[in-house]
C-alpha cells in the first residue's frame, strides 16, 4: 500500500477519534435543546465546571480557599485528603445535579413561556457566572486530571498494523476509551429514554410541552432532569478533555469544536451528534492532510465550519434533525 | 443633592492617586483563557513594586501606584485599559500581549509614552532609531529562534547540514515572528524548516502531531501560549518525541506547560532570558515585607515560577529605568518623557543586580538611542518532572546578530517608510 494512502488512513482513524471527543460535547447541547428548545451557552463552562470540580474533590481541595483567606486572613488550602477517582466522580455528579436544580429554581422557572432567545441570553449570563464560580471556588492555576485514564500510543494497534502494512499506526489509548466511553453513554441515553417512566416523559416535553403537561408531567422536574444529564455528559467531556490539556479555563472553548458538529447532525438528534461528530472529525482531519500542506495548514477550525454549512445548504435541519413544518 | 456631591468628591480624592505618585498600569489579564499564564506575571509584577513602597518608601520616595486594568488578553480590550489609564499620569505600559503591543505602538508614539514589552511584542522595536517610544530588552522573538539553532548546532558539532527543525506555532502574529528569522538560519546553517501552524487556542493538535510523526524532524521548536503548549508537550509524548529534542520559547516554558503532562514532560527543553526559583536574595525580603505582611498579589502558590519571575523582572527593570530617569532629571517626580530616557539610558550592571538581590538572574543591560533590544541573551532550562523543577543546562548564550540585526533594520525601515518616521540617533 502507497505510503501515502496509509497516512491518509491513519489521519482518518485518528479524526473518528477526535469526532467522538466533540460529540460528547455536542451530546450536552442536544439533551437540552431537545427537551426545552433551549441552545445552552453554557455547556461547555458546564463542563469545565464538572472537571475543576472534579480535580478539586480528588485533591482535597477547599473551595473558595483564596476568598476565605481574604476576608478571615486565614491560610487554608487544603482538606489533606486525596479522594479516590471514582468517589470524586460520583461527588462532582451530585454536585452538577445539585447546580441543575439551582439553575432550574433561580432562572429557569422564572422564564417560562420567554421566547427562546430570552432563554438563550440566560444562558450566557450563566455561562459568564459559572466561570467566575469556578474560578472563586478552584482557582484560576491549571491543574492536572489524573482518574486513572490511559494515554500515549495503543501498542498493539501500532504493532499489528506495522506488521500488516509496514507502517505502524498511531491511536491514542485515551481516544479508544472516549469512544467506549461514549458508545456506552449512547446506549445508556437510549434505554433511558425509551424504556423509564422519566424518559418517556422527557420525550412527550420534547414533542409537545402543552401537550405534556395536560397529562401531567412536571416540566419544572423535566429540567431538572435533563439538565443533570447534560451535566454528567459534560462531566464526562471535561474528564476527557481534561486528561489531554489539564483542567484549565480554556476548556470552554471546547463547545466551538460541538458547534459544527450540531449544525451537521441536527439540534435534536443524539444519533445526529455521533455521525455529525464523525462526520466532522474525519472531514477536517483528511482536509487538513490533502490540502493543508498546500495552503498553509491550520484548516481545521474553519473547514469545520465550512462543511457544516455545506450541508446546512442541502438539508437545513441538519442530517437527522426534525424537519419543522409551520402550516398558516 | 450637596451630601450626594460631597460624596462622590470624596471617593474620586480616594480613588485618584496623588499627583506625585508614581503611575504604572499594570494591563493584566487574571480572567478567561489564558488567565493561568496571566495571573502569575501579573503577581510578580505587582508584588516587586509592592516590595519597594513597603521596604523603601517607593522609588526615590516616591510611591508607585500600580493599577491593574483587565484585558483578558483580549486586545480591543487592551487598547481600552490603556486609554483608561493613560490620563492618569501613566508612565509605561507592559501588556504582555503582541497583539495589544502591536496597536499601543502608533498611540504611545503620539502620547509619548513608554512602551516596554521584555521578550514579546515587535521583534523590530528593538531599533530605536524608528521606535523611540517601544524597548523589548533583553531579548526578543527572533533572538529567542537563533539561540535555539545555536543550541542545537552545539550538540551537533557545530554542523546541522540536512538536520529537520519544525517550528510549531501558534497561528497569530506573535506565532509567526520566528518564520523569518528561522528561514534565513535553515539558509545559512543548511537545515530543512517545517511550519507546522496550530489554531487558536490550540486544544485539538491531532494533526500537527500525526505530521511530526511521519515526518520525524531531527529538533522541534514551539512557539505557543496558553493550553496549545500542555497539549503540545502532552502530544509529543504520546508519539514518544525525544523530550530533550523538543524546545519552547520562554512563553512556552512555565510550570503551567509540563505539570499537567506529569512525568512524560521530563526533559523538556525551555529558553529563558532570567532566571528561575525562589533562591534570589530578594525572596527574603519579599517575604519579610510582602508575603508575611499579607500584602502580596496572589495565593502564594506562584513565587519563584516561571512567569511570577518574568513579571518580577519587567518590574524590577521599569524601577531601574524610572530610578535613572530621576538621578539624570535632578528630581523624583519624573514625567513620562523623563522615564522614557531613563530607559533609553538605562545602564543594568551585574554589581546593581546583586544589590537588587538578583545576583546572577539576568544579564546586564546597556540601553542607548539606537539600542532597545538589549544584550539577546538567553540559557536553556529543562524540566525535571521528578523535583517538579527547571534545571539550567546552557550558560547565556547570544544571538547570531549577523542574522538578526539585519532583519531589524529591514522592518523596522518598513516600519517607518509605511508611517512616515524619520530615524533618529544620527
Amino acid at each position: 500500500m502507497p505510503d501515502q494512502l496509509l497516512y491518509a488512513i491513519e489521519a482518518g482513524l485518528n479524526g473518528l477519534m477526535a469526532g467522538v471527543l466533540y460529540s460528547l460535547v455536542a451530546l450536552g447541547f442536544v439533551l437540552i435543546f431537545k427537551a426545552s428548545g433551549i441552545f445552552n451557552y453554557a455547556q461547555g463552562v458546564l463542563a469545565l465546571f464538572a472537571a475543576l470540580t472534579l480535580v478539586g474533590f480528588q485533591n482535597g481541595q477547599i473551595p473558595f480557599a483564596h476568598l476565605i483567606n481574604a476576608v478571615f486572613g486565614t491560610d487554608l488550602h487544603e482538606f489533606g485528603w486525596h479522594l479516590p477517582a471514582i468517589v470524586a466522580i460520583v461527588l462532582t455528579g451530585a454536585v452538577m445535579v445539585g447546580l441543575a436544580i439551582i439553575i432550574e429554581r433561580y432562572v429557569l422557572k422564572h422564564l417560562v413561556n420567554q421566547a427562546p432567545i430570552i432563554l438563550f441570553m440566560a444562558t450566557i449570563g450563566m455561562a459568564y457566572f459559572l466561570e467566575g464560580l469556578g474560578d472563586i471556588m478552584w482557582g484560576a492555576d491549571i491543574k492536572k486530571l489524573d482518574v486513572g485514564l490511559p494515554q500515549g500510543i495503543n501498542e498493539t494497534i501500532d504493532t499489528v498494523t506495522f506488521n500488516a502494512l509496514g507502517y505502524g499506526f498511531f491511536i491514542d489509548n485515551l481516544d479508544i476509551v472516549a469512544s467506549v466511553v461514549a458508545a456506552l453513554l449512547v446506549i445508556s441515553l437510549t434505554i433511558f429514554s425509551q424504556y423509564s417512566k422519566q424518559g418517556r416523559a422527557l420525550r412527550a416535553v420534547a414533542d409537545d410541552h402543552q401537550a405534556a403537561l395536560s397529562v401531567g408531567i412536571s416540566l419544572r422536574f423535566i429540567w431538572v432532569l435533563v439538565w443533570s444529564i447534560a451535566g454528567f455528559v459534560a462531566l464526562v467531556a471535561g474528564i476527557m478533555w481534561g486528561s489531554k490539556s489539564g483542567v484549565q479555563f480554556s476548556l470552554s472553548l471546547i463547545a466551538l469544536k460541538a458547534l459544527p458538529v450540531l449544525m451537521l447532525g441536527g439540534f435534536t438528534s443524539i444519533p445526529g451528534a455521533i455521525v455529525g461528530g464523525l462526520i466532522i472529525g474525519m472531514g477536517e482531519k483528511l482536509f487538513e492532510f490533502f490540502v493543508g500542506p498546500m495552503i498553509g495548514g491550520a484548516t481545521e477550525n474553519w473547514f469545520a465550519y465550512a462543511l457544516a454549512l455545506l450541508f446546512l445548504v442541502f438539508r437545513p435541519q441538519g442530517l437527522f434533525g426534525e424537519k419543522i413544518i409551520e402550516r398558516v | 443633592m450637596k451630601k450626594t456631591m460631597t460624596a462622590m468628591a470624596l471617593a474620586l480624592s480616594v480613588a485618584t492617586p496623588a499627583m506625585a505618585d508614581l503611575m504604572v498600569p499594570n494591563l493584566s489579564y487574571r480572567t478567561g483563557p489564558y488567565a493561568p499564564n496571566g495571573i502569575p506575571y501579573a503577581d510578580g509584577f505587582n508584588d516587586y513594586f509592592t516590595l519597594l513602597n513597603e521596604r523603601d518608601g517607593g522609588i526615590g520616595g516616591e510611591k508607585v501606584v500600580v493599577t491593574e486594568c483587565e484585558t483578558a488578553y483580549n486586545t480591543e480590550k487592551g487598547v481600552e485599559c490603556y486609554e483608561a489609564t493613560k490620563g492618569d499620569g501613566a508612565l509605561v505600559y507592559n501588556p504582555l500581549s503582541t497583539g495589544i503591543t502591536y496597536q499601543l505602538i502608533p498611540k504611545v508614539t503620539a502620547d509619548g509614552i513608554t512602551l516596554y514589552t521584555p521578550g514579546y511584542g515587535r521583534t523590530s522595536a528593538a531599533n530605536g532609531k524608528v521606535f523611540a517610544n517601544v524597548f523589548n530588552y533583553p531579548a526578543n522573538y527572533w533572538d529567542g529562534a537563533s539561540i535555539i539553532v545555536k543550541d542545537i548546532l552545539s550538540q551537533n558539532g557545530d554542523n546541522i547540514q540536512g538536520k529537520k527543525i519544525a517550528l510549531v506555532y501558534h497561528n497569530s502574529a506573535y506565532g509567526k515572528e520566528p518564520i523569518r528569522t528561522l528561514q534565513e538560519l535553515a539558509k545559512k546553517h543548511g537545515f530543512e524548516l517545517v511550519e507546522i501552524p496550530v489554531d487558536h487556542p490550540g486544544q485539538e493538535q491531532k494533526s500537527q502531531w500525526l505530521q511530526i510523526r511521519r515526518d520525524k524532524p531531527d529538533y522541534v521548536i514551539m512557539y505557543g501560549w496558553g493550553v496549545m503548549n500542555a497539549v503540545a508537550v502532552q502530544e509529543a509524548v504520546n508519539i514518544r518525541y525525544p523530550m530533550d529534542h523538543f524546545y519552547g520559547i520562554w512563553w512556552s516554558g512555565s510550570e503551567n506547560d509540563v505539570l499537567p503532562v506529569g512525568d512524560g514532560a521530563n526533559g523538556y527543553k525551555m529558553i529563558s532570558f532570567h532566571g528561575t526559583g525562589g533562591d534570589y536574595p530578594v525572596y527574603a525580603d519579599l517575604k519579610a515585607h510582602v508575603y508575611d505582611a499579607g500584602k502580596a498579589a496572589g495565593d502564594g502558590s506562584n513565587p519563584g515560577n516561571v512567569l511570577y519571575s518574568r513579571g518580577m523582572y519587567a518590574a524590577m527593570v521599569i524601577s531601574e529605568a524610572i530610578r535613572g530617569a530621576q538621578a539624570a532629571a535632578g528630581h523624583s517626580n519624573v514625567t513620562t518623557a523623563e522615564v522614557r530616557d531613563g530607559f533609553e539610558n538605562l545602564n543594568l550592571t551585574e554589581e546593581r543586580l546583586t544589590e537588587l538581590g538578583l545576583p546572577g538572574f539576568a544579564q546586564p543591560i546597556a540601553s542607548s538611542c539606537a539600542d532597545h533590544g538589549g544584550p539577546g541573551t538567553a540559557m536553556i532550562f529543562q524540566w525535571d518532572a521528578g523535583a517538579k523543577k527547571w534545571n539550567q543546562s546552557s550558560d547565556w548564550i547570544s544571538a547570531d546578530a549577523d542574522v538578526i540585526d539585519p532583519l531589524i533594520a529591514e522592518d523596522s525601515a518598513a516600519f517607518a517608510a509605511e508611517n512616515n518616521i524619520a530615524e533618529r540617533c544620527n
